[in-house]
């Protein structure tokens, strides 16, 4: 610095002083680093202009009204060939949030499970579950998807064989199905009675634990909760005369006609999730609980808590506080890998949008763009949920 | 003796004993079951197809040993193979000495590592200097593959993430808010659109005429991804580090880098060695992603060779994915386990 | 070359960093020859077109095109890279200058010679889209496969014709697309679809892969025109030319009876056509900016169309497909070449 040339009109006792100054040089240090990167976003983005230009490639958003004339195998928004890429970008959007969902309930199942056995008493049921752990995580989880949907999922008969489990239950190569109940008249009435059964148990059993806190006595509500929920609806049904019919798939020349299908895409693609990103949840539960100070579960056995209520009320509150954070990056993750789908044909959104839609239109840099925003905002907004999830879990002090 | 430990390990209550029968018929069913595909019925020798098209055949091993040199160095010319050989021999001999701790010259060995020996790979591989033959990167495959990409994106992104991690931790608001979002960012998307970004996207936006190999594009992509990941690894470190460090440097005289190199970086990186170990198991796993885009990795290799009618069987698919998680589970589990040891090596001296 | 791209071959290292020509700094011809290699843009693998062998030596009647230019400009046919690329990246990597001529079985198209900027320079396979079946399912026309699931590769005209055509005759068919070409093929063998759609050449070409060839069968619906050839960028013309009479030198043998075995008796033949062709006389070379015997060299080193089909596609090849449509048109084929006066 001390050789640059200054100008006359300047005292160069004045600059030295100036960039000696912690305030001045944190100022020219944040100006420095800005305008490297205005710069270097500069020089990108005339590139792009520049290229686009000379290849004559269209630009803007325009597409998304254009017809995209692929077809789907599986959406949960209404698409056709004759829709537009713009409704395509829906159909791969929702996929992807369904493989989400679905993999982030059933890998929580599972990575809990998978945790608390490896701290079982019994000896092999934790060797188990450290052998199922040291496996899975330490093999990519594309081969895992590939092992399952080549390997383990090919092995399965046409449709013209295929496996009967049960009436309208049916399983072949092109998937799963079973049969779609369609409602008729007074099926509301008893949908009504199974959502105020559930919300009957759950205030039930609040109160029961609340019984258990003031007085130590267990209630056993599990009866009356199986009566609310299952028995009430049930009987309703009877009452009303059955309303509902069953559509059951039925094979046709060449594949299983009416019922649900679920392909065999998304099974594989959330079965390779489920267990990939349980074998890591597995490890932070098991962490979690073991930074429960073991004073806890001695306290709880010496009131005569049972085994297991000692760990849903005692230990696993405590160690949701340590494991929400990292469990929050495994569900993360979860929904990034779920793009791996690309690799087996199921339409998520990086297959029909990044992959289909821009190879028929190559207009990359606006669908990698959307792409990359839509992974982003679910990104942060689960974190922000997670977040706002752990704040109510931190321990409150005491009134 | 036994008795009794079964009847406290596996039998002390009715539940348990349940759990461990099914334990016990789990283990039976998949143990049986890898035996008899690998061993039992599996087919040993053969010279093509004909060998493993046997009904009820399990693994069909003579594909592997067929396709072996091509799972390891992909299509890198044979005559030209002893190069490889020999990175893989130089990188082994120094990275050995440099994980042992306590090791006489280990600084050395590191040094070796992170300097000269990229120099030398890169000679080595691509060739065209010193009388080598000059061979094409669309060449190379397999397992040399794999680690170039993860190793590259490891050391490279080892940089980056310390000073986008201290960058995140600095006063300064406005280089303090760029690192963020340049590190979210990357933490947010996944690695399959930043591979995409780096195959057709990244060429846009270079001036007209200059043309990145595919391999570098896909190394650059790699680099930037992971460097988010290890500069929230470094800033656990940082942060790990009590404040009573940058203060002593302070009192000391020391400015901001001087105390950063000498007192504050050398602790916090220690204390992350488990933290980057992970995050390079990570990577190594998402290498498989590059056969996405057509790049030929390990696990793209395999594919590829799946596609050669002469080994076409139906267990060939098969055994090809099990040799393929059998060598990325060796390294992986390798790696974990040295991580671990670090991790408690660093929690022993932690508490002293 | 401009101070930025010096500083990004530093930066990046020489090797990965190839500054090709530009139109306005050279012509790809001059970038070529200062490069001493033809840089072609070909499949990952498709038999018969362009794929390469565990030695790493590439083959097919696409990469005979290249194999072409490199015999006519340098008089060696060796001198190509190749520069395998996926049906996505392929007009990406040819604008980016990765190659100067993409010879990948690319169907020419309005909008792709058009809006992707493309300028293609002649056909090489006349091709159409078919579909194959298993010949247990018993279906004998691409009629009957109403409700049918279909296995398609991502991003291509394939995907767009397969849904023109169900549409057009009022059929369901439900699309399990993949991205890249060797898992359609698994997919389909696995069962997972009723039939597979590409173009019938990939049909031959990729059957070879299935587990039991002799147990599927191409239906005889062709539903789609699929004219392949070689693509360049647009804007320089000399080069376009090049490719295209590179091509044509090979039909243009093929009609004048000439191949690799008779090419040099046939110098001396009297036939004014053969001998403008050979360099012997006139200056068709010099008109493209290539050596006299371009020609020569061509046939010589690569053999005429014919040749190259039979080597590759045809009898003398394992996929044993017929000329057809691309046969001569003296034959009842389309391949004609204009004169070469």
């Amino acid at each position: 610095m001390s050789d640059t040339p200054l100008s006359k009109s300047d005292q160069p006792g004045t600059i030295a002083r100036l960039l000696r100054d912690g305030q001045v040089r944190a100022v020219l240090a944040q100006l420095f680093v800005v305008g490297i990167v205005v710069l270097l976003g500069w020089i990108g983005i005339s590139n792009v202009l520049e290229n686009l230009a000379r290849q004559n490639i269209a630009s803007g958003f325009g597409f998304l009204d254009e017809n995209a004339g692929f077809g789907v195998n599986q959406t949960l928004v209404d698409y056709d060939a004759g829709s537009t890429y713009g409704q395509a970008f829906w159909v791969g959007l929702t996929n992807t949030l369904l493989v989400a969902v679905l993999g982030v309930f059933l890998t929580t199942l599972l990575g809990f499970a998978v945790g608390i056995g490896r701290l079982s008493s019994n000896w092999l049921v934790a060797k188990l579950c450290a052998a199922y752990v040291e496996t899975l995580r330490n093999i990519p989880l594309l081969l895992q998807i590939f092992f399952w949907y080549f390997g383990v999922l090919k092995a399965l008969p046409h449709p013209r064989d295929s496996i009967a489990l049960g009436e309208g239950f049916l399983v072949n190569i092109r998937g799963v199905y079973f049969p779609r109940a369609v409602g008729e008249e007074g099926i509301a009435i008893v949908l009504f009675a199974l959502l105020a059964g559930i919300v009957a148990t759950i205030v039930l059993s609040r109160a029961a634990a609340r019984h258990l806190l003031r007085t130590g006595q267990v209630r056993k509500i599990w009866l009356i909760g199986l009566g609310l929920i299952v028995g009430l609806p049930l009987a309703l049904y009877f009452v009303l005369g059955q309303p509902l019919g069953l559509d059951m798939p039925q094979a046709s020349r060449f594949n299983v006609k009416g019922g649900v299908r679920i392909i065999p895409e998304l099974i594989a693609l959330v079965l390779a999730l489920t267990t990939y990103t349980a074998s890591f949840i597995a490890e932070i539960v098991r962490a979690g609980i073991l930074s429960v100070p073991k004073g806890q579960s001695e306290a709880a056995a010496a009131l005569g808590l049972p085994n297991g209520l000692t760990l849903r009320k005692i230990i696993i509150p405590q160690a949701m506080r340590v494991i929400i954070p990292p469990l929050t990056s495994q569900y993360l993750n979860l929904t990034k890998n779920s793009s791996l789908a690309v690799a087996i044909a199921y339409p998520d959104l990086v297959s029909v949008f990044a992959g289909t839609t821009l190879n028929q239109t190559g207009q990359a840099v606006e669908i990698l763009g959307l792409t990359m925003t839509v992974y982003l905002l679910l990104s942060l907004s689960t974190a922000g949920f997670m977040n706002w999830f752990n704040s109510r879990m931190a321990i409150r002090g005491r009134s | 003796m036994m008795l009794n430990w079964m009847r406290a390990n596996l039998f002390s209550s009715w539940g348990n004993s349940l759990l461990t029968l099914i334990s016990l018929w789990l283990v039976w069913v998949i143990g049986s079951g890898i035996v008899e595909w690998a061993l039992i019925d599996a087919i040993f020798t053969g010279d093509n197809r004909e060998a493993c098209l046997v009904p009820g055949a399990g693994a069909c091993w003579p594909y592997v040993g067929a396709k072996w040199n091509q799972f390891i160095y992909g299509r890198y010319p044979l005559e030209s193979q002893w190069r490889v050989d020999l990175i893989f021999a130089m990188g082994a001999g120094a990275l050995i000495p440099s994980m042992i701790e306590g090791m006489r010259g280990r600084r050395w060995f590191v040094l070796f590592l992170l300097l000269p020996f990229p120099v030398i790979t890169y000679v080595l591989l691509t060739g065209g200097m010193f009388g080598l033959a000059e061979i094409s990167s669309d060449l190379w495959g397999g397992l040399v593959v794999t680690l170039i990409v993860a190793v590259t994106g490891i050391v490279a992104s080892l940089p980056l993430g310390i000073l986008l991690a201290l960058g995140r931790q600095s006063d300064l608001p406005l280089i303090k808010a760029i690192c963020v979002v340049f590190i979210e960012f990357w933490r947010g998307v996944p690695l399959i659109t930043v591979l995409f970004m780096a195959s057709v996207m990244l060429p846009l936006f270079l001036p007209d005429g200059v043309v990145i190999d595919k391999l570098l594009r896909c190394l650059i992509g790699v680099a930037l991804f992971s460097s988010a990941y290890m500069a929230e690894v470094v800033r656990g470190g940082l942060q790990a580090l009590p404040k009573g460090q940058t203060e002593g440097a302070q009192a000391l005289g020391l400015s901001y880098w001087q105390s950063m190199r000498l007192i504050i970086l050398p602790q916090a990186l220690r204390l992350v060695i488990p933290g980057i170990v992970n995050t390079f198991i990570g990577l190594f796993k998402d290498t498989t992603l590059v056969l996405i885009i057509g790049l030929f990795d390990l696990l793209g290799i395999i594919q590829l060779t799946f596609t050669d009618a002469g080994w076409s069987t139906p267990q060939t698919h098969n055994t090809g994915y099990v040799v393929a998680a059998f060598i990325f589970w060796i390294f992986c589990f390798a790696m974990s386990r040295y991580s671990q040891r670090m991790e408690k090596r660093l929690d022993v001296t932690g508490e002293r | 070359m401009s101070l930025r791209q010096e500083i990004l071959r530093l930066g990046l290292g020489a090797a990965f960093v190839m500054t090709a020509g530009t139109a306005t700094a050279a012509s790809t011809l001059e970038t070529t020859q200062k490069n001493d290699e033809v840089a072609c843009g070909v499949s990952q693998g498709l038999p018969g077109f362009s794929s390469v062998d565990d030695q790493g030596v590439w083959s097919g009647i696409d990469v005979d095109v290249c194999r072409a230019v490199a015999a006519a400009i340098f008089g060696d046919a060796d001198k190509v890279r190749y520069r395998p690329s996926s049906s996505k990246e392929r007009f990406t990597a040819l604008h980016a200058g990765e190659f100067d001529v993409l010879s990948r079985n690319t169907t020419w198209s309005l909008t792709r010679d058009t809006a992707q900027s493309l300028d293609f320079v002649a056909v090489n396979y006349y091709d159409g889209q078919g579909f194959m079946v298993r010949k247990e399912l018993g279906v004998d026309s691409a009629l009957e496969l109403d409700g049918a699931t279909l296995c398609i590769n991502a991003g291509t005209t394939t995907e767009l014709n397969a849904a023109d055509y169900f549409r057009t005759n009022g059929m369901s068919f439900e699309a399990v697309t993949f991205e890249k070409s060797d898992e359609v093929v698994a997919a389909y063998d696995s069962g997972r679809c009723d039939a597979w759609t590409t173009d019938a050449s990939g049909l031959y070409s990729n059957r070879i892969k299935l587990a039991n060839p002799a147990d599927h069968k191409v239906l005889p619906e062709i539903i789609s025109k699929e004219p392949l050839g070689p693509a360049v960028r647009q804007g320089d013309d000399q080069w376009a030319d090049i490719i295209r009479w590179s091509f044509y030198a090979m039909v243009a043998a093929e009609e004048l009876g000439i191949n690799a075995a008779n090419v040099d008796q046939m110098k001396s033949s009297p036939n004014p056509e053969i001998q403008r062709l050979l360099g012997v006389s006139g200056t068709m070379g010099e008109k493209l900016g290539l050596r006299a015997d371009w020609a020569y060299q061509i046939i010589k080193q690569v053999g005429n169309y014919s040749e190259s089909f039979e080597r590759n596609l045809g009898e003398n090849s394992h996929l044993k497909i017929s000329r057809g449509l691309n046969a001569l048109w003296t034959e009842g084929g389309l391949m004609y070449t204009p004169p070469v006066r």
